[in-house]
């Protein structure tokens, strides 16, 4: 099992020099200038030289390259220009934002796409079938950043059920002790319940965004995958042997239609991870997402390829995940191959 | 009943029974505390603390007004609508207690009781390090002083402990007014030298992430890209103490959300919101929307006239007569704007920038034009930019729509944010729509950037003409002089000269908008255009 994981990571090494290697040269050809950029609005042209020369711009790409290597090599991502921090503690601070909303998301939408899903493809035809296509079909074919300002309207604008969607926190509570980083378990750590309530609180409109936009790959493919295996010999004979029918969902179709919902799973984790750009900014979420994308604007350069890289190491790290869990659920699928 | 409401009624209650029914605040002292602090949300937030910094924004610009102070500062006048604004030409002390104007030099002496938020006194040796410091660090802050010509360290003078003198390097009007922007905050030097670096000798790093002055407010916790708290400065001797306790200043990206937050009394003040929605809150009018226009500042229409079909003023005057400008104030600005166009034939020019010019949308008179111009017609480029699409694209549209029946061809170029300021410092764009606006309000300022053949970046059309630059500098040196009769003729002539050979098109005078709950007073118009909270008052 150790010497797996270990060749795994090995085999995930070249991979990750060609993601530093391409990024720097994408980042490098993106149009604008940043020196002009940072120079503000009253720079003349010796101001933008001087301030292309602070930020070492001036020097040949080879050299900023070996530059920033090294850098990479003690830790250190470089400084983002728009928002002046460091990008390590930066992408540090915003991807357990990220990441707690997505995973709240993703865990809404197994809830409700994984049954749904099964019955679907227990009952091909019946109602329950045609609600399972319906709703994944309207889930995927509205646009999330629309989802996400119809859930505000409605549940914050016109009932005020719901906190103002101002981020993770409402405004007069401090953010807990980092412990996780994820204010769910954060708060339940420092016994700080009321914060505890406020972060749930401001997590659910967001989070039922993610998962009405998550719930159409995972159902459908849970309900093809059943029916495929509801058709297969085993499912028969386990059938004509007389086992009740909930054992022969649940134990034997079930566990044998989890792989390619597991790699789905997968997928959809990692893309709403990149990919809730907009759902940060509709509900100002301080998350990765729309911290690559404003930099990206800007021409900012350290943020887009610190982003880059640490999204290609948690690919890598979600691989290797799966393919443990997969040994897991199935011992047939071996993992030496 | 609103939540703001209830909440004040029930704040005698205990937590435990509010719970079950206000989602975002249960505990009273949470109440109080809101009542205490202002809430401003806004699309961004600042980027560095510390306005002599590499690349400091605009939002950065709002922090250093309000946590440090200059040595002087305007008095307040009734502006358009009643809203308090700058008075241009009474200046009081901030830092100064009292300012001595010399004939070559002026002279300021210290509030004896004036400290920075760690408790240092402000001496004179701060306010000589800081103003060292502006002229020396290059960048915007070096060209903003070099406006007011401040541009040598010698110019700053320790007389004693709490007397400065600055020296003039030539008679300028504009010198004292300079000292007035944010630019010439006054830092604490010794707390700056002990974090500063042989790389970095004047403290840039450690002024980037927190506040050292002497302002009424102070920076306790900043998240860049997500909130700016502020705490009020008890200490503070620039002016009577704020009302405001605390300042929470959110990001909040989606402009929908920021009017929801305002509508639904949450947020206490918003800005950055578009034209459209202003309009509909003002008519409204649940909330207080206060709408000023910029100082010295316009959106215009340039012409590139070094290169064909631009360099032929035939043509330059055909796109001016075909502008849709009345469209534009409409359909675009929602009629948050001042127009800047269609003056009466006969109306003699006044010596105040900006003021209308008399071109009108004159389909007949623009195709006859182009008839002698360009009887083929002309293929161009429109080029905007995209950090400000929500004016700039339907604005181009319009442009572009209009210049087809002239036989104009304009193929619409978005460029993005980022490359908007490289596109400029090459001045290759042919035709372009962008703002500009002057922190000192005084015409020869705004003309000296953005006519003068000194072919500063703002000229953005390259615009050189020997008797424009004989009128400019005329008007800079009669000013100096205090020479009024000049002064006025050389302003009417640059005006008249920049309306005549038409190488950019104002449009019209944008607004300031800024939409506050009802119990929201005391907001006050600035050069800088963002908020003093120094004045605000809550409850």
């Amino acid at each position: 099992m150790l010497t797996m994981i270990g060749k795994r990571l090995m085999f995930a090494i070249p991979s990750l020099i060609g993601v530093v290697v391409v990024t720097f040269l994408l980042t490098r050809a993106l149009p604008g200038d940043p020196a002009a950029y940072f120079a503000g609005p009253a720079a003349t042209k010796e101001a933008v030289e001087q301030i292309r020369k602070k930020l070492g711009f001036d020097k040949p790409l080879i050299e900023q390259f070996f530059r920033y290597t090294s850098d990479l090599a003690r830790g250190d991502l470089g400084t983002s220009l728009t928002t002046g921090q460091p990008v390590a503690a930066e992408i540090r601070n915003r991807l357990p934002a990220s990441a707690e909303l997505t995973l709240l998301g993703l865990f809404i939408s197994i809830a409700i796409a994984l049954p749904l899903g099964v019955l679907a493809a227990t009952r091909p035809g019946s109602w329950i079938d045609h609600l399972c296509r319906i709703t994944t079909t309207a889930g995927v074919s509205l646009p999330v950043f629309f989802t996400g300002l119809v859930l505000v309207y409605v549940f914050y604008f016109l009932l005020g059920w719901s906190p103002a969607p101002l981020g993770r926190l409402d405004v007069f509570y401090s953010a807990p002790p980092t412990v996780t980083g994820f204010y769910l378990v954060d708060t339940l750590m420092a016994r700080d319940f009321e914060a505890f309530r406020s972060a749930l609180s401001q997590l659910i409109l967001p989070a039922a965004t993610l998962a009405i936009f998550s719930l159409a790959p995972i159902a459908r493919m849970t309900r093809a995958s059943m029916l495929s295996v509801l058709a297969s010999d085993f499912v028969r004979t386990a059938r004509a042997s007389g086992l009740k029918p909930s054992t022969v969902i649940v134990t034997y179709a079930f566990r044998n239609a989890m792989l390619p919902v597991i790699t789905t799973l997968s997928m959809v984790f990692s893309f709403l991870l990149g990919a809730n750009v907009l759902v940060e900014k509709v509900f100002a979420w301080p998350g990765i997402g729309s911290y690559a994308v404003e930099a990206l604007i800007s021409s900012d350069f350290a943020p887009v390829q610190g982003f880059v890289l640490t999204m290609a190491v948690m690919y890598v790290l979600l691989n290797l995940a799966i393919d443990i869990l997969y040994g897991v659920i199935d011992p047939r699928v071996r993992l030496e191959g | 009943m609103k939540r703001r409401d209830f909440l004040k009624s029930a704040s005698g209650l205990a937590a435990g029974a509010l719970a079950s029914a206000a989602p975002a605040i249960w505990s009273p002292a949470k109440a109080d505390a809101r009542s205490e602090t202002l809430l401003i949300v806004s699309e961004g937030g600042p980027n560095n603390l510390d306005i002599h910094g590499v690349g400091t924004n605009v939002p950065g610009y709002e922090v250093c007004w309000n946590c440090y102070d200059r040595l002087i500062s305007h008095e307040m006048k009734a502006g358009p609508g009643g809203v308090p604004y700058y008075d241009r030409d009474k200046f009081k002390g901030e830092l100064a207690e009292d300012m001595n104007i010399g004939d070559m030099s002026v002279t300021f002496k210290l509030k004896k009781n004036a400290k920075f938020h760690d408790g240092a006194p402000v001496t004179a040796k701060d306010v000589k390090w800081s103003l060292d410091r502006a002229v020396s660090v290059g960048g915007f802050p070096t060209f903003q002083m070099a406006a007011g010509s401040l541009t040598k360290t010698e110019q700053f003078v320790i007389v004693d402990d709490s007397t400065v003198r600055i020296d003039f390097l030539k008679k300028d009007r504009l010198t004292v007014p300079d000292l007035a922007v944010i630019v010439p905050s006054v830092f604490n030097s010794e707390l700056l030298k002990k974090n500063a670096s042989e790389k970095d000798p004047w403290g840039l790093e450690y002024a980037k992430q927190q506040t050292a002055g002497s302002g009424a407010y102070k920076v306790t916790k900043w998240t860049a890209g997500t909130e700016v708290v502020m705490e009020r400065n008890d200490a503070w001797v620039g002016g009577p103490v704020p009302k405001v306790r605390r300042v929470i200043w959110r990001m909040v990206p989606q402009a929908g959300n920021r009017r929801a937050l305002l509508e639904r009394g949450d947020a206490d003040i918003s800005y950055e919101l578009p034209n459209k929605d202003f309009q509909e809150m003002k008519a409204e009018s649940k909330l207080n929307v206060v709408s000023i226009p910029y100082s010295n500042g316009m959106q215009y229409i340039g012409m590139n006239v070094t290169k064909p079909p631009f360099d032929n003023l035939k043509v330059r005057q055909a796109v001016a007569y075909a502008l849709p400008y009345q469209k534009i104030m409409d359909a675009v600005m929602f009629s948050l704007a001042n127009p800047l166009f269609g003056a009466p034939a006969d109306k003699p020019t006044d010596v105040v920038w900006p003021q209308p010019h008399k071109y009108n949308t004159d389909m007949d008179k623009a195709k006859a034009l182009m008839a002698q111009a360009a009887p083929g017609g002309i293929e161009t480029t429109l080029s905007f930019d995209l950090n400000f699409a929500q004016v700039n694209e339907p604005l181009c549209v319009l442009v572009q729509e209009s210049l087809a029946q002239i036989g104009i061809k304009a193929t619409i170029n978005k460029v993005p944010g980022a490359n908007w300021r490289t596109e400029f410092t090459k001045k290759e764009m042919p035709l372009f729509t962008n703002v500009f606006s002057g922190w000192l309000d005084y015409p020869e300022y705004f003309f000296f950037w953005a006519y003068h053949g000194q072919n500063s970046i703002f000229n953005t059309m390259s615009y050189k003409s020997p008797e424009m630059d004989r009128f400019i500098d005329g008007a800079r040196v009669a000013a100096a002089s205090g020479d009024q009769a000049a002064y006025d003729t050389d302003v009417k002539g640059f005006i008249d000269l920049a309306f005549a050979d038409i190488p950019r098109i104002p449009l019209y005078q944008p607004f300031v908008n800024v939409a506050m709950q009802k119990n929201v007073s005391g907001y006050q118009y600035w050069f800088h255009r963002r908020l003093d909270y120094r004045s605000l008052v809550k409850g």
